[in-house]
């Protein structure tokens, strides 16, 4: 019996009586991570990790009903029992393993197989049915590690910072942003972070994450040192009056999507690093045979060459139609979520009007940001 | 490789000229002589011809990752570009090779040409498995003959002229037909070009002719002129002629014909030979080349005809004969007049034109006029004389480089577009965001004037351009409530819309049934005003056509 199913709602267990990442409101669901495109407001009770809820609780508000499990730790839901597994995609993010009466599902949310330092590694789950993510599932997308596009980005930043350029890295505020952070050279000149960025750092603090001292660019009293900075922006600061403040500035970009050379000159930055949070194709494969599973289901991304591709490798792949997004939607709704947060200061915070006034533009030019908006509906 | 490939990759992240600008600045500084030499080469646009066919290369990738050809094509889709694709699919590099650029080129690419496709295949692949993958792009777009980056000559330029400390212009001098050389860049053609400057200046060797001083588009209305560039008499006024700009430079008992894109031509054109005996060494002109009949410009096409042979046999000699219209002198008596007046210029090149004569040299006439009105009603008669306007040039002005503005300015003030009343008659779904929108549209005239009740409509031209989003929402509904057939996207429609289209040329040709070409149309305006019958005929298009081009005084075939 198919233990998950695609209900207009989202993906549906019917033993369970629960749903995972719907897009609409559902009595029970059950969340992978806290990406805009997977975790959504308005569900009566929700079930995620522990490890994810501080990030949940921020985004959709305090007063959610959150159940929460450890890694590992199962639970007895109408018969059916179920799990949540590393994703290593963000803090928190997990797999769902469903079992009942023997048969057993996982559905991955969005994973990367290579770990790092900021989340708990993946972790392969056997299952007879898989449902996958196909973000980057084509075979031109093939990652380096990260120490190696760590190593790029420091030496970007220092041969800036040696000619007293600033150095703007736009990426995606959840996840990106703290994984770049956990990966710079504090020793070249200080960091400092967008409003949209700086309370999801506090979060991954507060998580026991270490990472390296962040900064407003208001509490910089040597202006000096903005030249030999570090900025952490969401993509959508770009072109902003924001970034007037740094003046003769050099900018980059972070994303999986750099690995395209159009895409890269589309957005239009000086430099591209090929960082992602999803697996490459050579990552999904090797999750998709470690399952053991016979049957993969194929959610968001480049659904039909990997499906095509699976059943030429003699696995019985189909699409589910979701509306889960790529990164692109996932940081507008990181936007959308942003903005209804009340910016607190935080440890390293003496301002708590700067990060508001900051907020306050980035959501005004998201909305004009038409290119975004259709991607998000598209997928 | 590395080196040239990493360049290859800031230059193509960057769309700022001073990151370029750095980024080639860094190269040359680090960049053995050798190297450098075949980076100018590709900078400047220099390509050899492909060395391996794209077919190949594809095969061999495909062979070489084991991915089904769908797949290929599927990530081909998604990146856009060919060469791209296949350094992204093919496995990675066993190591990294250190050859630099030049050893790259000499000894592992440029003996691929002409191989048997067998042993191509089989060293190719260890050839590109040593270079990682930005190499690897650079290198097959190297000998795919498809290597382009957005950098302009004059920025190469630049950059050169920085890294050796010497003036740009007289880099730019030095790198005239460099990338026509017969020969191989070596080192020693680099380092000539960033060689010190001698104090007795530099004489040009042999027939190397000087960087070519281009015009900038005057787009005014006729009143401001006179505000802008003051008076006319302060200018020189001359036809702006639609041929191919040469330089003709003549040392040493030698003739050089050289054509704007620093390409050697002078076997093209026989008749000019003859100037070798007329002009004295240490002559340096700069024209246009045409074809002339009767003392009249004939339109490009015939000349682009003529380009076109391989050989050229007395027949097309004798219907297509070519003169150069000089209008500047670069160099007299061995000395660079750049620096000349254009007036004083002016005055030794009709001198010089006037004891030549030689019915393949000629002046190209000036053009006087009391005020730019007047001018103006003169440049109306450009269409008629097989012209596309004046071009203006200072007569106190330098002879500047490119585009350069410091030391004087060409202004090139262009005729109105050609326009017609064409009748929509077939239309076809566009692309993209106008993929649902039937904007693609095929026009006619009609093939006689109104008193013929048997007429008909003959298509000339199809235009997609030049209405805004709200009229061809409109235009679409129209097509839709009045098509008279379907074939696959194309709908045939009742003719009851007029536009009037605009096009920057017109010429015969005999593949269209209307025996008429248009170059460059699109759609100025709906007419709605107009209705179908007052539509223009082909013979008023015939009336636009040069002087010279028409019909009765056509002799050349367009096979
Ligand atoms: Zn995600
Ligand atoms: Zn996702």
């Amino acid at each position: 019996m198919d233990l998950i199913i695609a209900r207009p709602e989202g993906l549906y267990c019917p033993p369970g009586d629960f749903y995972i990442d719907p897009w609409r409101p559902v009595d029970r669901a059950v969340i992978t991570h806290g990406h805009g495109d997977h975790a959504r407001t308005g569900h009566q009770h929700y079930l995620a990790t522990a490890a994810g809820a501080g990030i949940l609780r921020k985004r959709l508000g305090e007063h959610i009903n959150l159940q929460t499990l450890e890694y590992g730790e199962s639970l007895q839901h109408h018969g059916v029992n179920i799990s949540l597994h590393p994703a290593g995609h963000v803090l928190g993010s997990a797999q769902v393993r469903v079992e009942y009466q023997g048969e057993v599902w996982v559905a991955s949310g969005d994973y990367k197989v290579e770990p790092d330092g900021t989340c708990t590694p993946f972790e392969s789950v056997r299952c007879h049915t898989f449902i996958t993510e196909s973000t980057f599932g084509l075979p031109i997308y093939r990652w380096q590690a990260q120490q190696q596009i760590f190593a790029d980005i420091n030496q970007w930043w220092q041969s800036n910072a040696e000619q007293n350029r600033a150095s703007v890295l736009f990426c995606y505020a959840f996840g990106k942003a703290q994984r770049v952070l956990s990966g710079l050279n504090q020793h070249i000149g200080p960091i400092l972070v967008h409003g949209a960025v700086e309370p999801l750092n506090q979060i991954y603090r507060q998580a026991g994450i270490a990472l390296p001292l962040t900064h407003y660019v208001s509490e910089i009293e040597d202006k000096a040192q903005i030249s030999k900075s570090l900025v952490l922006a969401p993509p959508s600061a770009q072109g902003t009056p924001w970034m007037k403040r740094f003046g003769d500035y050099s900018d980059a970009f972070a994303s999986g999507w750099m690995q395209l050379r159009g895409t890269r000159r589309r957005r239009g930055v000086d430099r591209g690093f090929i960082l992602s949070d999803h697996a490459d194709w050579p990552g999904l494969q090797t999750a998709i045979k470690a399952t053991g599973a016979e049957r993969v289901f194929v959610t968001h991304g480049q659904i039909h060459p990997m499906v095509r591709w699976l059943c030429e490798q003699g696995l019985d792949a189909q699409a589910f139609v979701t509306e889960y997004g790529e990164e692109a939607a996932e940081a507008e709704t990181d936007f959308a979520a942003e903005s209804a947060l009340s910016p607190e200061p935080s440890a390293n915070t003496s301002s708590a009007n700067q990060p508001a006034a900051e907020i306050a533009t980035t959501t005004a030019t998201t909305a004009t940001h038409p290119h975004l908006r259709q991607k998000a509906r598209r997928t | 490789m590395k080196a040239f490939a990493d360049l290859y990759y800031r230059l193509d992240a960057t769309t700022s000229s001073n990151a370029k600008l750095a980024a080639l600045r860094d190269y040359f500084l680090l960049a053995s002589a050798a190297d450098a030499a075949w980076a100018v080469y590709f900078l400047a646009g220099g390509r050899p011809r492909q060395l391996v066919p794209t077919k190949l290369l594809r095969a061999l990738t495909l062979s070489a990752s084991q991915l089904p050809e769908w797949l290929f094509e599927e990530s081909y889709h998604a990146v856009g570009d060919l060469a791209e694709t296949m350094a992204l699919l093919l496995p990675d590099a066993s190591h990294t090779s250190n050859q630099g650029l030049a050893s790259w080129v000499e000894n592992n690419l440029l003996p691929l040409r002409g191989l048997p496709p067998e042993t191509l295949s089989q060293q190719l692949l260890p050839l590109l498995l040593q270079l990682d993958q930005r190499s690897q792009l650079v290198c097959i777009k190297l000998i795919t003959g498809s290597f382009r980056v957005g950098v302009s000559r004059l920025l190469v330029t630049r950059a050169l002229a920085a890294v050796a400390g010497i003036d740009a212009k007289r880099i730019a001098q030095r790198l005239v037909g460099y990338t026509d050389l017969a020969a191989r860049p070596t080192a020693a053609h680099y380092l000539k070009l960033i060689a010190p400057v001698h104090e007795d200046g530099e004489t040009l060797s042999e027939g190397q002719p000087y960087p070519f001083f281009l015009a900038h588009p005057l787009q005014l209305p006729t009143e401001q002129l006179a505000a802008i560039l003051g008076g006319p008499e302060d200018w020189q006024v001359e036809w702006k002629w639609d041929g191919i700009r040469a330089q003709l430079v003549k040392r040493d008992g030698q003739l050089w014909l050289w054509s704007r894109g620093e390409e050697l031509v002078t076997e093209r054109f026989p008749e000019l030979h003859g100037l070798l005996q007329h002009l004295p060494d240490g002559t340096v002109l700069d024209g246009e080349l045409v074809v002339w009949k009767q003392g009249q410009v004939q339109p490009f096409a015939l000349l682009q005809q003529r380009l076109g042979r391989k050989t050229l046999n007395s027949k097309i000699l004798q219907n297509l004969p070519v003169v150069l219209l000089a209008y500047d002198l670069l160099e007299w008596q061995g000395q660079d007049w750049r620096e000349q007046a254009q007036s004083v210029r002016r005055t030794q090149l009709e001198e010089i034109v006037l004891s030549c004569q030689q019915p393949q040299l000629q002046i190209s006439p000036l053009i006087s006029g009391a005020s730019w009105q007047a001018l103006d009603k003169q440049r109306a008669a450009s269409s008629s004389l097989g012209v596309e306007g004046f071009m203006l040039k200072r007569k106190d002005a330098h002879y500047g480089i490119g585009r350069t503005k410091d030391v004087g300015v060409w202004w090139k003030w262009k005729i109105d577009p050609y326009t017609a009343d064409a009748v929509l008659i077939y239309a076809q779904t566009g692309h993209g965001r106008r993929a649902s929108l039937y904007t693609d549209y095929t026009f006619a005239v009609w093939d006689s004037p109104q008193d013929n009740p048997e007429r008909k409509l003959l298509p000339f031209a199809k235009a997609y351009s030049g209405l805004t989003d709200a009229e061809m929402r409109e235009v679409d509904a129209i097509i839709r409530k009045t098509t008279l057939e379907k074939f696959g996207p194309v709908r045939s429609v009742t003719p009851t819309m007029v536009f009037e289209l605009g096009f920057e040329g017109i010429a015969l040709s005999s593949r269209h049934k209307s025996g008429i070409a248009v170059r460059f149309p699109r759609m100025l305006r709906w007419r709605q005003d107009k209705p179908v019958a007052e539509a223009d005929t082909l013979q008023s298009l015939q009336a636009l056509l040069p002087q010279a081009a028409s019909p009765a005084s056509q002799e050349v075939d367009e096979s």
